[in-house]
């Protein structure tokens, strides 16, 4: 023991980091989104996997998602320490060692893509190892600090769940399983920018170029519609393509045309609003959104695929 | 020298329930991996299992 430098034993083995703390570098509630989204994808396709396979399948894409989440905070930690929503983050906070959380997301990468690939199949596991490799790399190094379109081309990773979970099932991509992916990518800019309304101080103050600070508060409000409508549209379009029911329909309409709703709000806030209540309700209601668009999918294919079976 | 002598860093408490705390957390999900595999493989080759070729 003497061998060693004592102040290099005091930071890494005498740690103080729980098993919680490593939990949440997972980022567990973005973990609880893919995990329902992939689930999502995967049920819907048209090839039914054997349960111990799909639960294999989904454990396999939550701790990718959960690595990817280990990774972001392991390079950022150096902004998530100045801003408030992030700065208790166990890397900032000084609970876990950035070289710690690193080896963490690493391992985890690959055990959670191999475990995909050899278990349920490669193209599954290619999409995982993309998804990390996009949100870790593109996102995260590349363009969060470059660019404001960071998290419209960043998105991509948290949107390539569904497919995921669908290629699990079937081995390949179809339309139907890109469509569910482009309702979370267009779902994401509306979503992150009313965040970034309402926080922009905080990533002003990282030097993180999100949309308000660096195109103004009118630009964004007026991007956040756009997109709300786009989505709103797109939304629909599984209905459309006739891969979900009418119910389906009905639903994504009138959910589409709640999110143009706020976000129509959003547009009108005045610019000396401070307390941007609208900006809040919209980031609320986006989360409902997602989840509520993506449970009605579910509840139609589980019944349409009842009603085929009972005709059959 | 005896041993006794030997300088060695000593955990307090806290670090002692921390690394308790993450040996369970290793533990639990070495046991689940394990199981996971073996079910897995029960599942994907059933009897074929032990069938292979020599």
């Amino acid at each position: 023991m003497t061998f060693l430098d004592k102040t290099v034993l005091d930071e890494a083995v005498l740690s103080e980091a729980t098993a919680g703390d490593y939990l949440e570098l997972l980022k567990p509630r973005v973990m609880s989104l893919v995990v329902f989204t992939a689930f999502v994808g995967m049920v819907a396709a048209p090839v039914t996997l054997n349960p111990f396979v799909a639960i294999v399948a989904i454990l396999s894409i939550a701790i990718g998602a959960g690595a990817s989440g280990a990774l972001n905070m392991w390079y950022d930690a150096d902004i998530d320490a100045v801003m408030s929503r992030t700065a208790s983050r166990p890397v900032p906070a000084g609970r876990i060692l950035p070289q710690q959380a690193l080896a963490f997301g690493l391992v985890l990468s690959a055990l959670s893509v191999m475990t995909l690939g050899v278990f349920v199949n490669w193209v599954a596991g290619a999409g995982l190892a993309f998804t990390i490799f996009f949100y870790a790399v593109v996102y995260t190094m590349w363009l969060k600090r470059w660019t404001p379109q960071n998290i419209v081309i960043g998105g991509a990773a948290g949107s390539f769940p569904p497919m995921i979970g669908w290629a699990a099932a079937t081995g390949s991509i179809s339309l139907e399983s890109v469509i569910l992916f482009l309702i979370i990518f267009l779902w994401t800019p509306p979503h992150f920018w009313a965040l970034a309304l309402f926080k922009s101080g905080d990533y002003a103050r990282a030097g993180v170029p999100m949309m308000p600070n660096v195109a103004g508060e009118a630009s964004t409000k007026r991007q956040i519609f756009a997109y709300s409508v786009v989505l709103a549209v797109v939304g629909v379009l599984p209905w459309v393509l006739d891969y979900a029911g009418a119910a389906y329909g009905v639903a994504a309409a009138a959910l589409g045309l709640g999110f143009v709703w706020y976000a129509w709000a959003v547009l009108m806030m005045p610019a000396d609003d401070r307390a941007m209540r609208p900006a809040k309700a919209l980031f609320g209601y986006s989360l409902l959104y997602l989840f509520a668009i993506f449970a009605i999918y579910l509840a139609d294919s589980v019944v349409e695929r009842i009603v085929t079976g009972a005709a059959a | 020298m005896s041993v006794m002598d030997i300088e060695t860093v000593k955990p307090t408490e806290a670090q002692k329930k921390a690394r308790r705390s993450r040996n369970i957390a290793i533990a639990l999900a070495l046991g689940a991996f394990v199981v996971l595999v073996y079910v897995v493989s029960i599942v994907k080759l059933g009897s074929a299992v032990l069938v292979r070729p020599l």
